[in-house]
């Protein structure tokens, strides 16, 4: 602002300090827009959410049928559905993705390496229900024929969410391996580690707080993703257990907002209900979220005292 | 906020990414925030069935004469017919045509964003009360009768069953073929989703048998899905899968079993005959709803559906014609 203002005095065009101030302003209220626009969401989750505690006995949203035409009401599959298909995706996006990311940042050479960042790009740029369309036409007969019963399963949504997740973990991982400092590495370098060595003991253990913010937001893209899981997990509201439970149909709490949210009358006990699925969903990705920043904050104070 | 960590390399073109990558890193509260909030709005937009969207209210419809008409996917292909056809006769005439499901349509009839709902099954005692409540006086009217095919993949063995056996199939008590008389294999249940008329009328008149002291619910490993496109697909790729569809459509890529009332009953196959005479058991009427009496277009339109015109083409696509 005071830089604004000397400005303004030193070239003596008002009308150009108006049009300064005009635009500072302008920035301020898109800034506040935002804030706005999220605290309206969450107030609006509240209002129509809230009414279910009053209308549905909490023991019966801890049930295990979800069946709301019948006004039964449990919410433990859906959340089952969700935390089930988010830990297959991660099982394999995590692993897979930083594996990628320490490839890109550590050994591919420079030419490979601009090749594979577009690629993923590309990745990313997939619209989810393209992805969904193909794990129904080709992923789900693939795995019914490696002899699930049907190729609906929590494992097909899972395989497909992990795609959808490895843009973001690899494209963040990386960052953080970049990050690192190079004196750490001449440093392992000058004491006679390996390369392996000063990737394992040096890089990573630097751009630890990065990794799991990868992570973190690797679950928070696949615990929103909607369409995808809506074609290809089967959505029954099913809690599988046993050894066959990865190769059996779930309902995730997204998929059932939207393929019920047309359906229901406002205001009747159905709708409030969805509307507590959404807070929860909020929550889930909100404590995520937080977590992640948190690391990030402590990740900068280091970062800070080594550069 | 710190817009710009170092560290920061956004992703081109990916929305997520940039996101990620700019002021989320910065580790604030409020990015925090506005980024779950923006999963959920997103999500929640998602929907493929909004229910309001602006302009399509009956204020907006009636005044340029469009008659807005949504509900049963049953009914949808029957409804565009029906529509492409008073067309003809009527051009100035608009009816827009949404599917959705019977629960998308009589929920839009409550909250009045409709003209005609379609219904593939009688409305509720409870959905009539929202109406009521919404000040909205349903009037129903029969136009078409739809015969529900219970479907097998075609390598399937089991060509009949009654509808007990169905029952127990789709309750979960029994879980194999061989139950059924067919191989030795894991039965997959495939079903609407629930906001189907179809759905609610295959619980009734199916798995409790027509019983309304009768609680049982579908099986909950029940694959629901939200077409009837989904349904025919795993029928027809999944040599297990077992599920129903109006027999309107019904391709040679799948297998109508024939139905039996009760154990020693002739086991009848699906047809306009067989539904016309009601050997068939599972057949059942097609309303459209309105709110209040249909008035002015609304009830010209109407009476047009059920009279001679209307009933050839609900024979044309496959549907069975209302008796006289």
């Amino acid at each position: 602002m005071a830089e604004g203002l000397g400005v303004r005095w030193a070239g003596r065009r008002g009308g150009q300090g108006l049009r300064e101030r005009a635009i500072e302003s302008l920035i301020h209220l898109a800034g506040l827009s935002a804030i706005g626009l999220v605290l309206l969401i969450f107030i609006f989750l509240l209002r129509e959410g809230i009414p279910t505690f009053k209308e549905v006995p909490l023991t019966a949203l801890f049930s295990i049928r979800w069946y709301p035409i019948e006004a039964i009401y449990g919410l433990a599959p859906l959340v089952y559905g969700s935390l089930l298909v988010t830990a297959i995706a991660l099982i394999i996006a995590v692993p897979l993705g930083m594996t990628t990311a320490i490839y890109l940042g550590e050994m591919a050479p420079d030419w490979l390496r601009d090749i594979l960042k577009p690629t993923i790009e590309i990745l990313a740029g997939i619209p989810s229900i393209v992805l969904g369309f193909l794990g129904w036409v080709a992923l789900a007969p693939l795995i019914q024929r490696a002899g699930a019963p049907t190729g609906l399963t929590a494992f097909t949504g899972g395989l497909i969410l992990a795609y959808m997740a490895l843009p973001t973990i690899i494209s963040i991982a990386e960052d953080a391996i970049d990050a690192v400092p190079k004196i750490y590495r001449d440093g392992a370098l000058a004491i006679g580690a390996t390369d392996w060595q000063t990737i394992h003991r040096v890089v990573l253990p630097a751009a630890r707080s990065g990794l799991v913010t990868a992570v973190m937001l690797g679950i928070g893209r696949a615990v929103g993703e909607t369409m995808a899981v809506l074609m290809v997990t089967g959505n029954a509201a099913n809690i599988p257990l046993g050894t066959q439970m990865l190769f059996e149909p779930v309902r995730t709490m997204t998929a059932t907002i939207a393929s019920e949210m047309g359906e229901v009358a406002r205001g009747s006990a159905h709708y409030h209900v969805l509307f507590t699925i959404a807070i929860v969903l909020f929550l889930i990705t909100f404590t995520i979220n937080s977590i992640a920043a948190r690391i990030i904050g402590r990740g900068g104070g280091r970062g800070g005292q080594r550069g | 906020m710190a817009a710009c960590d170092p560290r920061a390399r956004p992703i081109a073109g990916f929305l997520g990414g940039s996101f990620f990558g700019g002021s989320f890193l910065g580790g604030s509260f409020l990015a925090c925030l506005l980024l779950a909030a923006f999963l959920l709005a997103g999500l929640l937009a998602c929907g493929p069935r909004g229910e309001t969207q602006p302009g399509t209210g009956p204020e907006a419809g009636t005044s340029d004469r469009a008659i807005q008409n949504k509900g049963s996917d049953t009914l949808v292909n029957l409804a565009l017919a029906w529509a492409e056809a008073y067309r003809r006769i009527r051009p100035d005439v608009t009816i827009a045509i949404t599917g959705g499901g019977t629960g998308t349509g009589i929920a839009a009839l409550i909250n009045n964003t409709v003209d005609i709902a379609n219904a593939s099954r009688r409305m509720k005692e409870s959905e009539i009360a929202q109406a009521r409540a919404n000040g909205i006086e349903p009037t129903e009217r029969a136009v078409a009768v739809d015969a529900l095919a219970v479907i097998v993949n075609p390598g399937n063995p089991v060509s009949q069953m009654t509808i007990g056996q169905l029952s127990d199939l789709f309750t979960g008590r029994i879980t194999n073929w061989e139950g059924v008389g067919g191989r030795d294999a894991p039965v997959v249940l495939v079903s609407r989703e629930i906001n189907s008329g179809t759905h609610v009328y295959f619980l009734e008149e199916v798995i409790r048998g027509g019983d309304k002291e009768n609680k049982s619910l579908f099986a909950s490993q029940t694959l629901l899905m939200p077409s009837s496109v989904g349904i025919t697909s795993e029928i027809g790729r999944n040599p297990n899968a077992i599920g129903y569809d109006g027999l309107g459509y019904v391709t040679e890529h799948e297998k109508v079993l024939a139905v039996a009332r009760r154990d020693g009953d002739p086991y009848i196959l699906p047809s306009v005959a067989t539904a016309t005479d009601g050997s068939y058991p599972l057949s059942r009427d097609l309303f459209m709803y309105t709110a209040g009496a249909p008035q002015g277009e609304i009830a010209a339109y109407l009476d047009w559906v059920v009279g001679g015109d209307g009933q050839d083409i609900v024979r044309k696509l496959g549907f069975v014609p209302l008796p006289n």
